[in-house]
């Protein structure tokens, strides 16, 4: 009797039905036992991807003495951050400007700032490659300016990632703080650093994450952009895979994976979940 | 008047349009230094525009306002010697209360010392003593708009201007923060000018009332002036409660004056009115000036205190609504005109509401100084 003696079931109590923990369960094998799958298989003892040998480190060793892949990493890195920063900047300027001021052909700029998210990306590597080939863009520059083209590109799509998260921020803003800070005596910049910079925050780190992210695992803009020299990650990932799926692969996938999830942690952290969770 | 009776802000012929429409129309007035001034006015009246274009939020489409005799064309809001406190009291969320009231010292540059001393001087004075860590969202609506207010009053402005400073609070406080708003207003000696839709909160609160209807300055006068002497229909209707009646002057002498109400009877007047023999007039009849009688009884009553010859200030009817409001009762009297009157009863003893119920009979008298002639 005392299974049938428990509290009985409320109608919003849908964490303690069947088939909704049945449904989330699906929804998070579905999700995750791909990466899962990657990370254990990181620690196989065989060359091959496909059946369990044995436990080993060996392949993170490998991935790490790799030159080639180190490199690619770092140049993703460093293509990543520039771009974050770059897109930090323009995305957020554009977002105050259209929410701040009336100008000629604003519905235009407004409907057409997002077009680099919509267009296909493979619409998007094909224009660059040609734009890039058009205006003569030099190809033996020395690091770190050989990434200049693709940076270049990844600003072009993350920046109206950022522009999109900062307006919808904007639009919580109440105007009064801004008009009281004019009040007390604050010029237009300081109402923009005192007043407007501190509100749209959460926003400013969402963009960051977006940014960082999109443009670290970008591989079909970067496929056309990228020069003979120049080399990121995800390329560096797709050209090792060709050849064969073996465990080192796994291991730098992995090594990103963390990479990614204790950056997001640290931006979450530094800004309190509640503040990001306030921009959506 | 006295010699303070100097005006810290003149207005002269203001206009204000946004386009098609015309929000200030054409407003002069003068605001002394020292008193607490409330425009008062419905929604959507021009009351709050005129306010911003004071602070410096909007600019006067024609006329000019000057400040202390200096002329605010071309100063900008962050130049000018008036502070405001927001109808939303626009309290900086992620800066600390004591940060808050700081910010406007540090962007004019005073010194360190000084601001510690001045924020908590003017924390102080709102009673937000010792609240100086504390983050905006741990405090309530009312403490919030104290520290908009030590916010403001910290920078010693000539004028601190507050756009519905109490609409936001529930009825209890809102009638505590109008004692405290005139009490502050008179320790720190500043010129307040608040905006209002609220007759309680401007007759509580203001040394002089600019009423505002449509753009235009509808009467500019003391509160009691303005309850007892409205010089209009709107200012009689938006100010209080009141019964108006179309009447024709039929009698206008110095000393007294009568007027035919089709609608109410004979209304007679203890002193003279200054409007052409036979006008079409308005009489405004206040519902706590009516005094109410079962008929018959009413001879002694009268006797005790009416001032008019027989047959004038005087009606019947029966009783159609009653609201009991605890302190009053409300009485709806069908005339035998037809019309409806509102009178209102104290309910002196704990069994005055029983006196009378609904479709009872009743006479009505009021004194001769009570009605208001009204030409516009």
């Amino acid at each position: 009797m005392a299974l049938f003696a428990r509290t009985p079931v409320a109608p919003l109590e849908y964490s303690r039905k069947l088939w909704m923990r049945l449904w989330v369960g699906a929804v998070m094998v579905f999700l995750y036992a791909p990466l899962i799958v990657l990370m254990i298989f990181s620690f196989n003892d065989s060359k091959r991807n496909v059946v369990w040998r044995g436990f080993t480190t060996k392949y993170y060793e490998k991935a790490l003495g790799n030159d080639q892949l180190v490199e690619a990493l770092v140049n993703s890195l460093t293509i990543a951050a520039l771009a974050t920063l770059a897109s930090l900047v323009l995305g957020t300027l554009a977002a105050v400007m259209l929410w701040r001021f009336r100008f000629p052909w604003k519905g235009a700029i407004d409907g057409t700032i997002s077009l680099p998210i919509i267009v296909p990306e493979i619409c998007l590597g094909v224009a660059f490659l040609m734009f890039f080939a058009a205006v003569g863009w030099p190809t033996d520059l020395v690091w770190p300016f050989n990434l200049g083209a693709i940076t270049i590109a990844h600003i072009t799509f993350c920046f109206p990632f950022v522009t999109m998260v900062v307006r919808s921020r904007l639009a919580t803003f109440n105007r009064e703080q801004e008009e009281a800070a004019k009040d007390l005596g604050a010029s237009e910049g300081q109402v923009f650093r005192d007043v407007l910079i501190p509100h749209i925050k959460p926003a400013l780190v969402a963009g960051a994450l977006l940014s960082f992210t999109l443009s670290l695992d970008d591989f079909v803009i970067t496929y056309f952009t990228s020069g003979p020299d120049t080399i990121t990650f995800p390329v560096k990932v797709y050209s090792m895979v060709r050849f064969s799926v073996t465990p080192e692969v796994n291991a730098a996938s992995t090594l990103l994976i963390i990479l990614t999830v204790v950056l997001t942690f640290i931006a979450l952290k530094a800004q309190g979940v509640k503040a990001i969770a306030e921009t959506h | 008047m006295t010699e303070t009776a100097k005006p810290i802000i003149q207005i002269q012929n203001v206009s204000k349009r946004f386009g098609k429409v015309t929000a200030v129309d054409n407003v002069s007035l003068d605001i002394n230094a020292g008193e607490f001034f409330v425009l008062l006015g419905p929604s959507g009246c021009g009351k709050t525009t005129l306010l911003r274009m004071i602070a410096g939020f909007e600019l006067p489409t024609e006329g000019r306002i000057l400040i202390d005799g200096q002329d605010m064309a071309g100063i900008p809001p962050n130049k000018r010697p008036v502070n405001m406190v927001f109808q939303s009291y626009a309290v900086f969320p992620h800066m600390s209360v004591a940060d808050n009231v700081a910010y406007g010292l540090k962007i004019a540059g005073v010194k360190g010392g000084e601001i510690r001393d001045r924020v908590a001087e003017a924390l102080d004075l709102v009673k937000l003593g010792g609240f100086g860590e504390r983050m905006p969202d741990q405090m309530s609506g009312g403490q919030r708009q104290r520290v908009a207010l030590a916010r403001s009053l910290v920078m010693r402005p000539k004028v601190l201007l507050l756009d519905e400073p109490l609409s936001a609070l529930d009825a209890k406080l809102r009638a505590q923060m109008q004692f405290e708003l005139s009490e502050l207003q008179e320790k720190v000696g500043i010129t307040f000018v608040t905006v209002t839709h609220d007759q309680d909160e401007a007759l509580s609160m203001a040394c002089r009332i600019g009423v505002i209807n449509k753009g235009e300055v509808a009467q500019l006068a003391t509160p009691s002036d303005l309850y007892e002497y409205p010089a209009n229909r709107f200012v009689a209707d938006f100010v209080g409660s009141v019964n108006i009646f179309e009447g024709k002057l039929t009698l206008d002498d110095p000393d007294k004056a009568a007027v035919d109400c089709p609608g109410l009877g004979k209304v007679y007047l203890n002193h003279g009115v200054t409007g052409p023999h036979g006008a079409d007039v308005w009489i405004a009849l206040r519902p706590e000036k009516i005094y109410l009688h079962v008929p018959g009884e009413g001879k002694a009553v009268k006797a005790a205190a009416q001032d008019a010859p027989d047959g004038y200030n005087f009606a019947r009817g029966k009783i159609k609504g009653m609201s009991y409001l605890g302190d009053i009762t409300l009485f709806e009297i069908e005339l035998e005109s037809g019309t409806r009157i509102r009178v209102s009863r104290p309910n002196l003893s704990r069994h005055d509401q029983e006196d009378f119920t609904w479709d009872d009979k009743v006479s009505m008298h009021w004194r001769a100084d009570s009605p208001v002639v009204l030409l516009g």
